[in-house]
């Protein structure tokens, strides 16, 4: 009747990954990637924010609504972020006729 | 609770418009999960804000970053997911039906929240000193991270962003805060069950949600250009 509930194990084994991704995000940025820093560095928050959405929120276990709700917010996010880089990034392109 | 609905009888913590105990749980997961996407919404404006202004002042940006404090960031890091574990175990506990361990983890929650916002205050009052905060007594005459020279205007939107985004995050932990402490007085009337923890469940939600916002405000904000 209560939902599904998880073991203390896997809450404890997410907050650890949790720390090594704040590690690794940490010691990453120290290297020179070139370009590849903030890549790497949004990889990990993706991957640390999906850790705690699908087990500390419970997506996981949840019904097929509620993830639909939650990709439904993902999905408008990146079109504010794509849309938007669509513009901006596209500003210096020559667009003139004919070259 | 008075009214008998559709001829059951009326069972304790159970809203007489569900049907049952797990419909009605279904309906406040549903129900914080939009507000949560509004939220998402919201914050979302201030990181496309950030995209496009690093984008166009990506050497002020970093230069900017470096005035902040790596290990003070990285240990509210450390803090805020030690905050979202022991909110998942106090969720744990009130599934369970153990009220003490419900209240203890509430208060651990606190507590680490407090430490995050502690913390934050002393950043706030380094970047005081430093007359990094926006406005007339803003200074700012570091080079860039490659010795090039920064336009102060452009060194001060990261600092308005820097501002704004952890001082709305900030605000979001201290209305969590406000309602953790109403949450320890409802659990200590009994008022959560294995059937009905949903404003435990919900509130949860909330923290764990504001944990990933600094996610990403952490390394966006305190380590880029640090190479």
């Amino acid at each position: 009747m209560s939902g599904h509930v998880s073991p203390v194990r896997t809450y404890v084994l997410i907050f650890l990954a949790l720390l090594v991704g704040t590690a690794l995000t940490v010691w990453a940025a120290f290297q020179n990637l070139g370009p590849l820093n903030n890549v790497v560095m949004l990889t990990i928050a993706v991957v640390k924010a999906s850790l705690v959405v699908m087990y500390f929120m419970h997506v996981r276990y949840s019904s097929r609504l509620s993830t639909m709700t939650v990709l439904t917010g993902i999905f408008f996010l990146l079109i504010l972020f794509s849309l938007t880089l669509a513009d901006y990034a596209t500003r210096g392109w020559d667009f003139t006729a004919g070259r | 609770m008075s009214e008998m609905s559709h001829g059951h009888e009326p069972l304790p913590g159970l809203a007489h418009h569900f049907d049952s105990y797990d419909q009605q749980r279904e309906s406040a997961t549903l129900g914080m999960w939009a507000f949560i996407v509004q939220e998402v919404m919201f914050f979302g404006g201030l990181f496309v804000t950030y995209m496009v202004y690093r984008r166009e002042y990506a050497a002020a940006f970093a230069a900017g970053s470096h005035h902040l404090d790596v290990k003070l960031g990285a240990f509210n890091t450390a803090v805020l997911i030690a905050s979202s574990l022991t909110m998942a175990l106090a969720v744990r506990g009130a599934q369970l039906g153990k009220k003490k361990t419900l209240i203890g983890f509430l208060i651990a929650t606190i507590l680490l929240g407090s430490v995050f916002l502690g913390v934050k205050t002393v950043e706030y009052s380094h970047k005081w000193h430093e007359h990094h905060v926006p406005g007339p007594h803003f200074v700012f005459e570091s080079t860039g991270v490659h010795g090039e020279a920064i336009d102060p205007h452009n060194a001060r939107i990261f600092f308005s962003l820097y501002f704004a985004m952890t001082g709305l995050h900030a605000l979001h932990m201290v209305v969590g805060i406000g309602i953790l402490l109403w949450l320890i007085w409802q659990a200590s009337r009994n008022r959560f069950t294995p059937n009905n923890y949903n404003y435990v469940e919900g509130t949860g939600l909330y923290w764990h949600f504001v944990d990933i916002v600094w996610i990403f405000l952490f390394p966006l904000l305190y380590l880029i250009g640090r190479h």
